[in-house]
């Protein structure tokens, strides 16, 4: 079935209510926590106060020795039973040929603590209250070392060293573009616009904190891992291929409802893994949740980029190279997809929209002694969307051009088109996408605004930004050349029930994303039954074939793509059926909307039918065909989607305060296909309120001398509320994906990556006219009142 | 959170008991409750405030308003009283926190607290209130004696406090984005006795009233006259959300705005 033809199915562009929400919003959900086994104990991790010290010794006698206490694990306890460190998922080749820098990650503590949230023993007792006063007794002696938190301290001659194996603190130098050509183009050009930045780092805080429950049985030698987890095969296959040497059919890892992972819960982590050791070691069923306090110390923070940008230009700001060297903070350790981030997530969307014919990025990256920084919604694509839409508008600024303008005259308007930083686009239609935001956003009424605001002594600025990203990361071959160490297929299995209803199992994982409906939604509309006749299972390694989870806003384009491909091996065998019992022959049948028919005939059956045929397979081909009617199979794109969009801010500032509003903000998206507006909606909107957070309101920030995390908790760093935001005006271009059966191209990540830069540019157009012509991230009051009182001095 | 003994008597003469044995006073409970989860308090004893009927309720008390040590701030915000007579009062109560915070949080435990970033002591302040405890009477700029730090002796226990209506009185409160505590909130008074300023979230060493605007605007109370005051940063604090200098201006700033407002 091709995308047109799918688009034009019914349920397809439906707002279908929710169905996971009746559990959501009543609830029922079944997270992590609200799974109780019998025979449970709890965990608690005694984690390092210091960012950066030798661990001298460890008394864990009164811990030992606590009511209840079941045992206390340490370094020492790890490495006798030969657990490894926990493994980075892609490998990343200097420019020299050299192996990036892979110092060990090891689950608890070896000798020496890297950051303030370091693990460094767990505590496992009977109850949470006994394990946290057991915790307190742990005698951990630390002989504290200097501390490096940022990426201009890391890179400095004589700084700290996180890592013997890295004594410089540099994990890997990597390139992609063609320098000569880029420095060539700078020479020849008529204006060259440069900009610094830095993209802030932040704490990903899903509404669920991270947790786990380890599991074993003695009986038959199994482990089940319970854990609050994005990609649950993913998990199972780190921790039992790269960790423990255990067989992994061995092994079931289940992600039950999943209160929100923005990334943050793709990895697999060292608490994982110590529970699920210990659960043997022990023969219990340990949990462990992470606290708030926690998870702002111990989650993979995300972000985190210092930026020098150039932009060369012809004398009609034509851009003719992009030339970028960025310096990234991948904190302490490699997080999973850590090293992916600031390369091939990054650089390779540095073309952006534009037809800049040479880009050349050089990317630094730097161990430091803050948590590990990794995939954080939109991974890698929000901060090259930051930098080129920031350097754009500031290039339409000096060169007397409109944002838009620049924008429209390096626009890429045929396709396919091949970029200089490796993707090539399928499809889009950028100037459609601009001109209906800017009628969505009334950019003509934006003049009289400004005066209205300038009325009551408030600046107004309009900011816009036109992202693309690369979703749906693949083909696998070619992700294997660039360092992947992982596949990036997703699988599928439509199980047809005798009576005709239908259960569906997905690599793809729902942690908030509505895929139960979504995906229901897919199914019900091919096989023509009603969208409550479908269910959707996943996260569970026991029930669905191997998958590789949600991520980059992947789920409905290989996810989706892996059930279209089970659905077609459905529908050809049930046309077979079909057409043995209608006596034609299988190219006569023709299946519209549940019912099979014979071309040019009145005879029909029923889905229904024969589904059950297929079960009772009493009149049924069984020489020429097998029972049932279960169907699975794997889907490997032929190539990233690309989503693109333009988005429109406007900023009110109060110059005495420095006080920040968004008082409109329009998002025009081109997503492709779209399945479920209500859902897609509510994905941008999510989105949105992340990257406006970003350039409003959050930023993690560590101390420089001690490596303290000053902004652990809600009351230092600052989460966005809903009424931070006025309405969102969100609009849709539709230019179908060309490479997958559904057209799609994912929503996921496009509003935290598109938002961000739009915001920063009304910023700066307002307080243009006070004299700012700079500002980083997070535009708070305190930081634009300090800008105005730089400009005016 | 420790292991504690929970007790609620339902007189201030049961509580002042147990409280004088030994027993820590919970009002609200919004900072103790939340630092005793995060093990930073340890209290082997809660004394549960909140059935005993003599620390509730707002009342007329001839020029003055008395509110009981145990009024939720939900239901000073909403109160009929107050808003008739201290409007700035009831509109402060409703911007504390957020409604679950407003439905627990007291105007005693507040202002027992003392936090310097706390809105209800610049009231306190501001409206030259009275502290009645189950001991004594403490007026305002005797009560409060620096980051969570006050007149309070162990064991005394905040009845009531008791406002002047003012003749005006507003309350501007320029939010701290993560905590939505007060980066630097200002009330700004008329009263009988002349102008009083008292500003929250600007000092770590708590709220305090500001001379140099208050004779400015009793000479004249209007926006130009605050401006004039030059807001010495050198007493202010400088912390990851605002620097000393920020907190001055935005001092300035809130009292010429809250001044207009109020002639206006």
């Amino acid at each position: 079935m091709g995308a047109s033809d799918f688009a034009n199915l019914p349920h397809i562009g439906e707002s279908v209510r929710r169905k996971e929400d009746y559990r959501f919003l009543t609830g029922a959900g079944q997270y992590t926590d609200d799974v109780v086994l019998a025979n449970q104990a709890h965990a608690v991790f005694v984690r390092s106060p210091h960012a950066h010290a030798n661990v001298v010794s460890i008394d864990v006698a009164a811990a030992k020795a606590a009511p209840g206490v079941l045992d206390v694990f340490v370094g020492a306890d790890v490495a006798n039973d030969k657990i490894n460190g926990l493994p980075c998922g892609w490998l990343i080749t200097s420019t020299d040929g050299q192996p990036m820098k892979e110092p060990p990650h090891p689950i608890l503590a070896q000798g020496k603590v890297r950051y303030v949230g370091d693990h460094v023993a767990m505590v496992v007792a009977e109850t949470l209250e006994q394990a946290r006063n057991a915790a307190e007794l742990v005698d951990v002696t630390y002989d504290v070392l200097p501390a490096v938190v940022d990426v201009g301290a890391a890179q400095k001659a004589g700084a700290p060293s996180v890592h013997a194996e890295a004594a410089d603190n540099h994990c890997y130098k990597w390139a992609i573009g063609d320098k000569a050509q880029v420095d060539a183009a700078f020479a020849h050009a008529a204006h060259v616009t440069k900009l610094d930045l830095v993209n802030n780092r932040l704490v990903p805080n899903a509404m669920e904190p991270r947790a786990a429950i380890g599991s074993y049985s003695r009986a038959n030698d199994e482990y089940t891992l319970y854990v609050s987890n994005q990609n649950p095969h993913v998990e199972r296959l780190l921790m039992t291929a790269f960790v423990m040497g255990l067989p992994e059919h061995k092994v079931r890892v289940i992600a039950p409802d999943v209160g929100g992972g923005f990334g943050s819960k793709i990895y697999l982590y060292a608490e994982d893994v110590c529970l699920t050791w210990a659960s043997k070691k022990l023969n219990r069923n340990i949990k462990w949740n992470a606290d708030r306090n926690e998870a702002f110390l111990s989650d993979a923070h995300g972000r985190d980029h210092v930026s020098h940008a150039e932009l060369a230009m012809d004398k009609d700001g034509k851009f003719l190279a992009l030339r970028v060297h960025t310096d990234a903070n991948l904190g302490a350790y490699l997080s999973t997809f850590a090293t992916a981030v600031p390369t091939i997530l990054y650089a390779t969307l540095l073309a952006g929209q534009y037809t800049t014919p040479q880009v050349y990025v050089e990317v630094d990256a730097w161990f430091t002694n803050t948590a590990p920084v990794d995939a954080y919604r939109g991974a890698g694509r929000p901060e090259a969307t930051y930098l080129l839409e920031r350097i754009v508008s500031r290039a339409g600024w000096e060169l007397g051009l409109g944002q838009d303008e620049i924008r429209k005259r390096n626009f890429i308007t045929t396709f396919p088109y091949q970029t200089p930083v490796a993707l090539q686009y399928d499809i889009g239609d950028y100037p459609a996408c601009m001109s209906e935001a800017q009628k969505l956003a009334d950019v003509a009424g934006f003049a009289a605004r400004k005066t209205a605001s300038a009325a009551k002594g408030k600046l107004r600025g309009i900011g816009y930004s036109s992202y693309i990203e690369a979703c749906g990361i693949a083909p696998s071959n070619i992700a294997g050349a660039l360092g992947a160490r992982a596949g990036l297929f997703e699988c599928g299995e439509v199980r047809v029930h005798p009576t005709g209803s239908v259960t569906v199992f997905t690599g793809s994982h729902s942690h908030g994303q509505g895929h139960e409906t979504t995906f229901a939604q897919v199914v019900a509309s091919r096989l023509g039954v009603a969208v409550d006749a479908v269910d959707v299972v996943h996260g569970d390694t026991g029930r669905v074939p191997f998958g590789m989870g949600t991520y980059g806003s992947r789920s409905i384009s290989v996810g989706g793509a892996a059930i279209m491909r089970a659905l077609d091996k459905i529908e050809a065998k049930a046309k077979k059926i079909a057409a043995h019992l209608m006596e034609a022959s299988d190219a006569d049948i023709e299946f519209v909307n549940g019912e099979f028919k014979v071309k040019g005939t009145d005879k029909m059956v029923t889905f229904g039918q024969v589904a059950l045929t297929a079960y009772v397979p009493h009149n049924y081909p069984l020489d020429k065909l097998e029972p049932g009617l279960n169907e699975t199979a794997f889907y490997d794109p032929t190539n990233f989607t690309f989503p693109a969009g333009t988005y429109i801010c406007e900023i009110e500032i109060d110059p005495q305060t420095g006080e920040t509003r968004v008082d409109r903000f329009t998002a025009v998206d081109d997503f492709g296909t779209i399945i479920n507006p209500m859902i897609v909606e509510g994905q941008v909107h999510g989105g949105l309120v992340q990257g406006i957070g970003q350039a409003l309101l959050e930023n993690c920030v560590y101390d420089k001398e001690t490596g303290q995390l000053l902004t652990g908790s809600f009351m230092d760093y600052a989460m966005p509320r809903a009424d931070d935001f006025p309405h969102f005006e969100i609009g849709h271009v539709c230019t179908p994906c060309t490479h997958n059966p559904l057209g799609t191209k994912g929503c996921g990540e496009a509003g935290a990556i598109g938002s961000p830069p739009a915001v920063m540019n009304a910023v700066l157009d307002a307080l243009s006219s006070v004299g700012v012509k700079d500002l980083d991230m997070p535009a708070t009051p305190h930081r634009v009142w300090q800008a105005i009182q730089a400009a005016k001095a | 959170m420790y292991a504690f003994t929970f007790e609620q008597p339902t007189s201030l003469s049961d509580a002042a008991k147990l409280i004088a044995a030994g027993g820590q006073p919970l009002a609200g409970g919004q900072t103790l409750l939340a630092s005793m989860k995060q093990r930073l308090a340890s209290p082997e004893q809660l004394v549960d405030l909140g059935r005993i009927a003599e620390l509730q309720g707002i009342c007329q008390d001839g020029q003055a308003l008395a509110i009981g040590g145990m009024t939720r701030h939900a239901d000073v915000a909403e109160n009929a009283l107050v808003r008739q007579h201290i409007p700035a009062l009831s509109a402060l109560a409703g911007q504390i926190g957020d409604k679950q915070v407003r439905a627990m949080g007291t105007l005693g435990g507040s202002v027992a607290n003392n936090d310097p970033a706390a809105c209800y002591p610049s009231a306190v302040l501001a409206l030259g209130a009275t502290v009645h405890t189950n001991q004594r009477k403490i007026a305002a700029d005797d009560f409060f004696q620096g980051m969570y730090t006050t007149a309070l002796q162990a064991g005394e226990i905040i009845t009531a406090i008791h406002f002047p209506v003012p003749q005006k009185a507003i309350y501007l409160k320029f939010i701290q984005q993560a905590s939505r505590f007060a980066l630097v909130g200002v009330f700004v008074a008329q009263t009988a006795q002349g102008v009083r300023v008292a500003i929250t979230g600007a000092s770590s060493s708590g709220v305090f009233r500001h001379k140099g605007l208050e004779d400015a605007l009793s000479k004249s109370f209007t926006p130009e006259a605050a401006a004039a005051v030059k807001i010495d940063a050198a007493e202010l604090s400088s912390d990851l959300h605002a620097s000393a200098a920020y907190r001055a201006h935005l001092i300035s700033v809130q009292v010429q705005r809250a001044v207009k407002q109020l002639a206006g």
